[in-house]
């Protein structure tokens, strides 16, 4: 297990490593020069000079690589070219709202699909399985900013239980920051449910044809009873894949629900920083998110290793 | 023919229809604002009434279908035209350092999620249809990849491939004859699939304004302008919302439709 | 007092009849056998005991169980029976087990669900004990068990409450032969000691007739004829019966042959495999799969080679084939080596052809006859201009019709499928043919007939060819010299009938001693 581990660890650090030159070198092809673009057409030619000097930017390429990578190691995200201040104080408070609100959106997800899967499976072929089918095949094709919408609609304006936008802040409380997350988790959530629920019913489906579940039944357990004991961790291997992935679909997906809710996230900060060229700030927050992605990932790998013990046997 | 298949293709017709039509006609001019005439709900005149400067949102949904359309298609097309060709080869060559590096680059890709991707891309290049079918389209590279290497080597372990080693046939001769034509069914049932989620993401684009530039009409877009507006003119919403969801809708029912006709042990990877 | 009666037994699944009024008992201690090809209905017979039907299944008809009528039972009633009175063992132990579970919690499951007064533990330990599996700890995995001890642990979990009647549904068809007599005398033994009655299912005549105190013989769904396995097979009376038999202790006549030139010479060849490395730090092991192979096939001659799985006659065959590369010595055929300076050479290939083990995987299911049994023209230089009368040659050839050309390969049956695979062989004229494992596959009656296609061809084209397989019997028909495989070397090589009545090697005289024999019989 330990050098499953291991090696899937090196591997999180590859990747981080390509991930993090692709970027650089993606934005490195940018056209057009910062420091014009902050001062201007108009300015001189010594003061761009004087202002790429102080950005950095008259360093070599592999120069600024290593030393943006050198110092997101140290937790150092480079300085705004467009507010002088650290990145990683401007992202600091803004990841509070965006990982939150991607995990929350997460364990809505899970809780509502793995019954919903679990229970299509168990009545397949019957109105139950049918129904949940149905209310998937549409829970699928909506989108989440767009259900984002009816739902500020729906729940905010005409019912007034939350507010149509805005958060409340972690100082004032978990309860209250929660809540203004709530309409947001959901509306980011309830689609990626509807995935999530059909592949909890397809992998369980495809489990129930295997030949073991067969010798279970003929020891005596129950349909219900097999499903649960044998069936459940079987199918949680195709289940974990899914679930990783989601992780980054809702991490991004966040980034669009904050322009409907008004939420300091992620993504306000990413598309203003597009506009105003403040390239320093679009690798670091990409960045981030691709590291994010790549934990989760990395975690869902281990995860594999504690339900399947086939693949701990081999590295 | 099943009773998925035909609704999934009526749907998926109806939309397709609608876009070529607007070639040639829509009830009003999509971009004609009429200020006196706007925020209507549908009535008898605008059957899906008019939005904020006027226009008729009827013709509007017609022409951003035309947008949504091509860029699913091209985004699908640059999946299957790369994507494919790699998974055959890891398949291949599997176990090997090919296989190795392709299924590490998937890796690496899937570690961008498309709108990660497209940030990046137009924060370079600008926003724009073009951009979006890049991002989409290369986001789509690792998922046929993934799926034709799948479908592959199953097929590459029977005996007829052997058979076909033992005629001297080479791997990538083998590779076009016989894997391809096998696990075609699997590639068409992905590709409806990809085909819908590529809407989803244009639209959520050009929602954030990283895709279809005006004038170039989207419904994701639309839905942008309708968000301040959403409580006095709910339809401003409502219609893109719908005409999205029912072209999904259309095309995932078309997928699972196709998969059961054509072969229902199809295994499809929905990301 | 009958242990399990039943009487009448219809059973039709979405309407088609798969069953037809059967009837059969089984009293306590006694062995049944129920035995017949493919589509016989003898498994669903055997799922219809036990109520786990697929969906769509409707039956009549009564089953009673120790004086119980089942067959109308409940679904609770029957998830008491199931795993505590009446047990069952399954065909494919790789995968009969839950991959993600201990095989020891797999085994106390059983006992915790119908025994609750006993110590699940010790009882567990007590039952993997009684079957062998003493030395294997409970805490291990499934994958980390072989075949032969994967079904161990599934008959563990069969017997693990005493159950009074143990159902084995071709319990030792997908193991070796060594592995097979092994877990049939396990079975025996337990249906003695425990005085449970035992019904078996197998298609294998030779199986049965070591085993069985009664044959119950089925074809299409129906029994055609049931008695005491002495009196059965001296004096079987039903005309199927009386031909299934027959096509079991068949052995096809070759034709003579004289000594030739050696074909094919196999000198000193080395087959390694790299192993995946296990630990993050050291160099990957190798696994010989071939060791320092030599022999000769001279023209004309008819040359089995026999061993179990994991002996490496698949590498082997391979290797001979310019499939896959060898680590040392060298195979020539006619004097020309199968592989030149790395690459395989194709003027060598194209003289020999292959025909393999699955009717049903040995075509590409989308191209059509004519297609399919050309492809070896691939390796000619030139496709020769007259293609269809070689078609219409082979498929005439291998008994089959020239306008069979234009169908595809699901329109036609397992046995037909390896005519066609056969006639693929024949069509570039190879000089060597390697049968690998071509008639394990099919059913006996089948199978006979493809023997006997192959001794015709003998005498039409004086083929020469490898005929590799597990089944001692089949090859001792069909070849003239044969050779045994162990661990990757040949331990023992011969005249076939000399080694077949006097092995001289120890693990020949195991093989040997393993492999059911149908016992000479007045048919």
């Amino acid at each position: 297990m330990l050098r499953y581990a291991l090696k899937r660890l090196l591997s999180l650090l590859i990747s981080l490593a390509i991930a993090s030159l692709v970027i650089f070198v993606v934005i490195e092809v940018a056209p057009g020069d910062p420091a014009s673009f902050m001062l201007g057409i108009n300015a001189q030619e010594d003061t761009l000079a004087a202002l790429r000097a102080e950005l950095g930017l008259d360093q070599t390429k592999v120069q600024r690589y290593l030393a943006w990578v050198g110092g997101m190691v140290q937790g150092d995200f480079g300085t705004s070219y467009q507010y002088r201040t650290p990145v990683a104080e401007m992202i600091g408070d803004r990841l509070w709202v965006s990982l939150p609100l991607a995990l929350y959106a997460l364990i809505l997800s899970t809780l509502i699909a793995f019954p919903a899967g679990i229970f299509a499976a168990s009545r397949r072929g019957k109105a139950g399985d049918i129904g949940v089918m149905g209310a998937t095949q549409i829970g699928v094709a909506i989108p989440n900013f767009w259900f984002a919408m009816m739902l500020v609609l729906i729940f905010a304006i005409n019912l007034r239980w939350f507010s149509a936008g805005g958060f409340a802040g972690w100082d004032s409380g978990a309860f209250a920051a929660l809540k203004s997350l709530t309409l947001p988790a959901i509306a980011l959530a309830l689609p990626q449910a509807a995935i999530l629920a059909r592949v909890m019913r397809s992998a369980l489906l495809d489990v129930l044809g295997e030949d073991f579940m067969r010798t279970a039944r003929a020891k005596g357990l129950s349909r219900g009873q097999a499903l649960r004991r044998h069936g459940l961790r079987n199918a949680m291997i195709p289940v974990l894949t899914i679930l990783g992935l989601q992780f980054s679909f809702l991490l991004a997906g966040g980034i669009i629900i904050e322009q409907v809710f008004y939420l300091p996230g992620l993504g306000r900060l990413i598309f203003q920083s597009i506009s105003a060229r403040d390239l320093i700030v679009v690798e670091s927050v990409t960045m981030l998110l691709v590291f994010a992605v790549i934990v989760v990932n990395f975690a869902v790998d281990l995860a594999y290793a504690a339900v399947d013990p086939r693949l701990r046997a081999r590295t | 023919m099943n009773r998925t298949l035909i609704l999934g293709g009526a749907l998926s017709a109806l939309v397709v229809f609608a876009a070529l039509v607007s070639f040639v006609w829509t009830p009003f001019e999509h971009t004609e604002m009429d200020i006196p005439a706007k925020l209507q709900p549908p009535n008898a005149l605008h059957w899906f009434g008019t939005d904020h400067f006027g226009r008729d949102m009827f013709s509007m949904i017609m022409v951003g279908a035309r947008t949504s359309i091509a860029v699913a298609v091209v985004a699908v097309g640059i999946g299957i035209g790369l994507g494919v060709p790699l998974g055959l080869w890891a398949a291949a060559r599997q176990g090997g350092w090919v296989d190795e590096v392709i299924m590490r680059g998937n890796d690496l890709i899937f570690a961008f999620p498309s709108l990660v991707i497209a940030i990046l891309i137009t924060a370079i290049f600008g926003a724009g249809a073009v951009n979006a079918i890049i991002a989409i389209g290369i986001f789509n590279i690792p998922v046929f990849a993934r799926v034709t290497r799948g479908g592959a080597l199953p097929i590459w372990a029977r005996e007829f491939i052997m058979a076909a080693r033992v005629a001297g046939k080479g791997p990538a001769r083998i590779s076009i004859e016989h894997i391809l034509p096998n696990i075609a069914n699997l590639l068409i049932v992905q590709a409806t699939i990809q085909f819908s989620l590529g809407i989803l993401a244009e639209a959520a684009l050009s929602y954030v304004g990283l895709g279809a530039q005006p004038p170039t009409p989207s419904w994701g877009r639309m839905l942008a302008d309708a968000q301040t507006l959403v409580s006095i003119a709910p339809h401003m919403a409502l219609v893109p919302g719908c005409a999205i969801i029912i072209t999904v809708l259309g095309l995932n029912l078309l997928g699972d439709g196709l998969r059961d006709a054509l072969d229902p042990r199809l295994r499809v990877a929905r990301v | 007092m009958n242990l399990l009666e039943i009487s009448n037994l219809s059973l039709s699944i979405h309407g088609a009849q798969i069953l037809h009024d059967v009837s059969l008992n089984v009293r306590p201690g006694e062995v049944v056998a129920i035995t017949g090809e493919s589509g016989s209905g003898k498994s669903m017979t055997a799922l219809a005991i036990m109520q786990l039907l697929p969906d769509g299944s409707e039956m009549t008809g009564g089953i009673t169980f120790d004086g119980e009528d089942i067959s109308q039972s409940n679904e609770t009633r029957m998830c008491a029976l199931r795993g505590d009175s009446i047990g069952m063992v399954f065909q494919e132990p790789m995968t009969a087990l839950n991959p993600v579970q201990t095989i020891g919690a797999q085994v106390s499951e059983t006992v915790r669900l119908h025994r609750p007064d006993l110590d699940a533990t010790a009882r567990t330990a007590e039952m993997l004990d009684r079957v062998g599996l003493a030395e294997i700890s409970p805490g291990r995995y499934p994958h980390e068990l072989s075949g032969g001890q994967r079904q161990r642990v599934v008959i563990a979990i069969a017997i693990a409450c005493g159950p009074k009647l143990l159902i084995a549904d071709e319990p030792t068809t997908a193991l070796d032969v060594t592995t097979q007599a092994q877990i049939l005398d396990l079975l025996v033994e337990l249906a003695r000691a425990d005085g449970m009655g035992l019904l078996m299912i197998t298609h294998d005549l030779a199986v049965v007739a070591n085993m069985a105190h009664r044959i119950v013989v089925m074809q299409d769904g129906a029994v055609v004829e049931t008695g005491d396995t002495a009196a059965l097979l001296n004096a079987p009376e039903h005309p199927y019966t009386k031909a299934l038999f027959a096509a079991s202790a068949h052995q096809a006549t070759l034709p003579d042959q004289t000594a030739q030139q050696p074909l094919l010479q196999v000198r000193g060849v080395v087959r390694d495999y790299l192993l995946p490395r296990t630990k993050l730090f050291s160099a990957a092991g190798t696994h010989r799969a071939v060791d320092s192979v030599s022999f000769d096939i001279p023209r004309g001659g008819r040359v089995g080679l026999v061993g179990e799985s994991g002996c490496g006659k698949s590498t082997l065959t391979r290797a001979i084939l310019g499939l896959e590369p060898v680590q040392a010595g060298e195979i020539l055929l006619k004097g020309q080596p199968v592989f030149a300076s790395g690459a395989p050479n194709l003027a060598v290939r194209r003289k020999m052809q292959v025909v393999f083990q699955d009717p049903y995987g040995s075509f590409n299911p989308r191209h059509r006859v004519s297609r399919l049994i050309t492809e070896p023209f691939h390796l000619l230089e030139t496709p020769p201009p007259d293609r269809a009368d070689r078609i219409a040659e082979a498929l005439t050839a291998v008994g089959l019709s020239p306008d069979d050309a234009q169908k595809y390969p699901h329109q036609f049956s397992g046995g037909q499928r390896q005519r066609l695979a056969i006639a693929r062989a024949l069509i570039i004229r190879p000089e060597l043919i390697v049968f690998d494992e071509a008639v394990s596959a099919l059913d006996v009656s089948v199978r006979a007939q493809i023997l006997d296609l192959i001794a015709d061809l003998c005498r039409q084209y004086d083929l020469t060819y490898l005929f590799i397989s597990h089944d001692l019997s089949v090859v001792r028909g069909i070849t003239d010299h044969v050779m045994v495989m162990q661990h990757g070397k040949i331990v023992e090589q011969g005249d076939t009938n000399d080694v077949f009545d006097a092995p001289k090697h120890a693990y020949t005289q195991t093989l040997i001693e393993a492999a059911p024999k149908l016992p000479r019989t007045g048919t």
